[in-house]
């Protein structure tokens, strides 16, 4: 296992952000969840997470704004855009305004936790070389 | 159906062009026919006016002449001399020297007795006129010209006799002419083969012995002219045939000149004008046929490949417009369902977890809970894969456009689809055309619809057959043409027009999703082509596609 590292899962469905913490918890990973873009925004300004995990579709504050926000708050801090639907356009946005990547639901645990690694090892190196 | 409909419009434009160009050309040909008969036939009434009046006054001078010799002689000689037959004679051999046609001549007293007569028939002298019509006819009126008759001479002659007064006396000089005469006058009024002359007394009784028209005295077979006093021409139909009529009287004798004459000896340059302007009408209809029929020919033809052409771009436009709206509702169904489906795999990831904890694995049923987690979370990915299949159908990506050289595309999908087709017993022909231009578009995705297209073929065919790969630049629309023609079962009628449409699969349940022809469909639309498909049921199937070259 590599080393541990703080993870933020924001998703408005309970079900499944609540399933996503428990099962990356048992991965020995610091994960905490918000059922908001605001409340995930909020969770950042008390503590400083490593790799956000992000849905785009959520009421409110949408995935893209909250990515745009996080991204003016803690630059450094790695995004990886969670997809229900078709918007690739929407994956390609959040790139361009600095997720580290995309992924389309369902998603498969060990991929999830494979390209939450690489997040964390790019902004390791960022984060060394300022 | 269409069929009628064509022969119908061709009918109706055939039929409205004939009649725009033949009825001006009938009234044209038929005017000027007509103004060109009028006008020629007034020209032959003028003609025949002209000779008949001409005839009249030779004729009238004729008896003008005769008259005043015998009035001359009656008028400058006392009926002593006159009566006595050498003095007549004298003066009847000076008339003769002017005019053979005096017969004879005598001297009448008032009791109808002859005085004096020289001639050929001394017998007359014994002959009393006394009660003769001309005899009264002549005391009245002064001057006598007798209708032709044969009279004790047995030849048609006529008689002019005058009177004069001397004192108390009343005499009369007769004399006796032959009509010989007159009949080379009319008879020079005898025109062509069936020209006819004669003259008619008021009586209606032939003068003069015509042509045709009947014997010397009798009556003519014509209409009857006796009571004509003015010049009249006519067109008169006679047993069937027209004929044309001049009569005029002539004043001395009171007798009437008639001229007959055939109007188509005198027509023939009509008739020739009449039968040349028939052929150069029978002509130009022919012409206005022919043309109208291959004028109407090719506007049928351009207009049938029109509707052709309007139909099959309908056909596409209602075929994109389908698309549209089955991707959105694609999309819309992907995205239901792909998260509740997030969660149920999260919910079996979280099972799976948790029975790998120790308490747990004491379980007996635990290879059953194993089992069923992992079954649940093989039809998640299954679901996930048709959710994002359609998702890939409906997304609206901007392709990326570079120089693509489709024969090499082609090629390495070929090579890609070797192993299988060699396994199944396919061949796989290529006919490239070398030069084939490079286009602007998407390799990747180029390759996805050749790698779907191809690979429909192989299932098409399923073992054993050929598959035919073709590519040809049309530089019409600077486009490219991509065949590719597999000899497998074909497509049957009530199919061919659902394969473009999402989840129309021919396939198990299961092993097709129904998908990959509609993507196709997208994405070549989205390049700015276009794909349409020809079977023949049991012959095989060939999709033609047309890419834009874009320079």
């Amino acid at each position: 296992m590599a080393e541990e590292f703080n993870v933020l899962v924001v998703d408005d469905e309970d079900d499944f952000r609540e399933t996503l913490v428990k099962r990356l918890k048992i991965r020995s990973l610091n994960v905490w969840g918000a059922a908001s873009g605001q409340k995930a925004l909020d969770l950042m300004d008390e503590m400083v997470f490593d790799v956000v995990v992000l849905d785009v579709k959520m009421p409110g504050l949408d995935g893209i704004e909250t990515l745009r926000e996080m991204k003016k708050k803690k630059p450094l801090t790695e995004v990886i855009l969670l997809t229900g639907h078709a918007s690739i356009e929407s994956g390609i946005e959040g790139i361009k305004l600095g997720a580290f990547d995309y992924m389309m639901k369902p998603v498969n645990i060990d991929e999830l936790l494979d390209k939450m690694r690489q997040a964390f090892e790019r902004k390791v190196i960022h984060e060394e070389q300022p | 159906m269409e069929e009628k409909y064509y022969k119908k419009l061709w009918w109706k434009i055939v039929f409205t062009t004939l009649g725009f160009s033949l009825i001006p050309l009938f009234a044209l040909g038929i005017t000027i026919y007509y103004q060109f008969s009028v006008s020629y036939t007034a020209k032959i009434i003028e003609n025949l006016k002209t000779l008949v009046e001409n005839r009249r006054s030779s004729m009238d001078l004729f008896f003008d002449e005769r008259v005043s010799q015998l009035v001359t002689v009656a008028n400058t000689h006392t009926l002593k001399q006159l009566g006595e037959e050498t003095y007549l004679n004298k003066i009847f051999k000076t008339m003769q020297t002017r005019s053979q046609s005096f017969i004879d001549i005598g001297i009448i007293d008032q009791e109808g007795n002859h005085l004096a007569y020289i001639g050929p028939y001394p017998d007359l002298k014994e002959v009393n006129y006394k009660n003769e019509d001309w005899f009264e006819s002549v005391l009245s009126k002064g001057v006598y010209i007798s209708d032709v008759f044969m009279g004790f001479r047995k030849f048609p002659h006529f008689i002019i006799a005058v009177m004069s007064r001397e004192g108390g006396k009343t005499w009369i000089l007769r004399a006796t002419i032959n009509s010989d005469i007159i009949e080379n006058v009319v008879r020079a009024a005898q025109i062509g083969k069936k020209g006819d002359a004669f003259i008619i007394n008021k009586r209606n009784i032939l003068q003069t012995a015509p042509r045709f028209s009947g014997e010397l005295f009798g009556h003519p077979q014509t209409p009857d002219f006796s009571k004509t006093v003015e010049t009249l021409v006519e067109e008169i139909v006679l047993d069937g045939e027209n004929n044309f009529f001049a009569a005029t009287e002539i004043s001395n004798a009171k007798w009437i000149l008639v001229i007959k004459e055939d109007p188509k000896e005198q027509l023939t340059p009509l008739l020739k004008a009449r039968y040349i302007a028939v052929i150069l009408f029978l002509a130009g209809i022919l012409i206005i046929v022919i043309g109208t029929l291959l004028t109407t020919r090719s506007m049928m033809n351009k207009l049938i490949r029109i509707d052709r052409e309007k139909a099959v771009s309908e056909d596409m436009v209602i075929q994109s417009s389908k698309m549209a709206a089955l991707g959105k509702m694609a999309a819309g169904i992907a995205h239901e369902i792909n998260n509740p489906l997030a969660v149920i795999g999260e919910k079996a990831g979280w099972i799976k977890d948790l029975l790998a904890e120790e308490d747990v694995a004491k379980s007996k049923n635990l290879k059953e809970f194993e089992d069923a987690v992992r079954k649940i979370e093989y039809h998640v990915e299954r679901t996930k894969k048709v959710t994002h299949r359609l998702l890939g159908f409906a997304r609206r990506m901007e392709p990326t456009l570079e120089r693509v050289d489709v024969n090499k595309t082609l090629n390495d999908t070929v090579d890609f689809l070797e192993n299988e087709s060699k396994y199944r017993n396919i061949d796989i022909q290529v006919d490239f055309q070398p030069d084939l231009p490079k286009i602007m578009s998407d390799s990747s995705q180029l390759q996805q619809i050749f790698l779907n297209i191809i690979n429909n073929a192989i299932d098409a065919i399923d073992k054993g057959g050929e598959i035919r790969i073709k590519t040809t630049h049309v530089p019409k629309n600077n486009e490219i043409m991509i065949e590719v023609t597999d000899n497998g079962p074909g497509i049957s009628k009530e199919n061919i027009n659902k394969i473009f449409d999402p989840f129309f699969t021919t396939k198990e349940v299961g092993k097709g999703t129904g998908l990959g022809l509609s993507i196709v469909y997208s994405i070549i639309e989205k390049l700015g082509g276009r794909i349409m498909v020809a079977s023949e049921f049991g012959q095989g199937t060939t999709f033609t596609i047309y890419l834009p070259v874009k320079e």
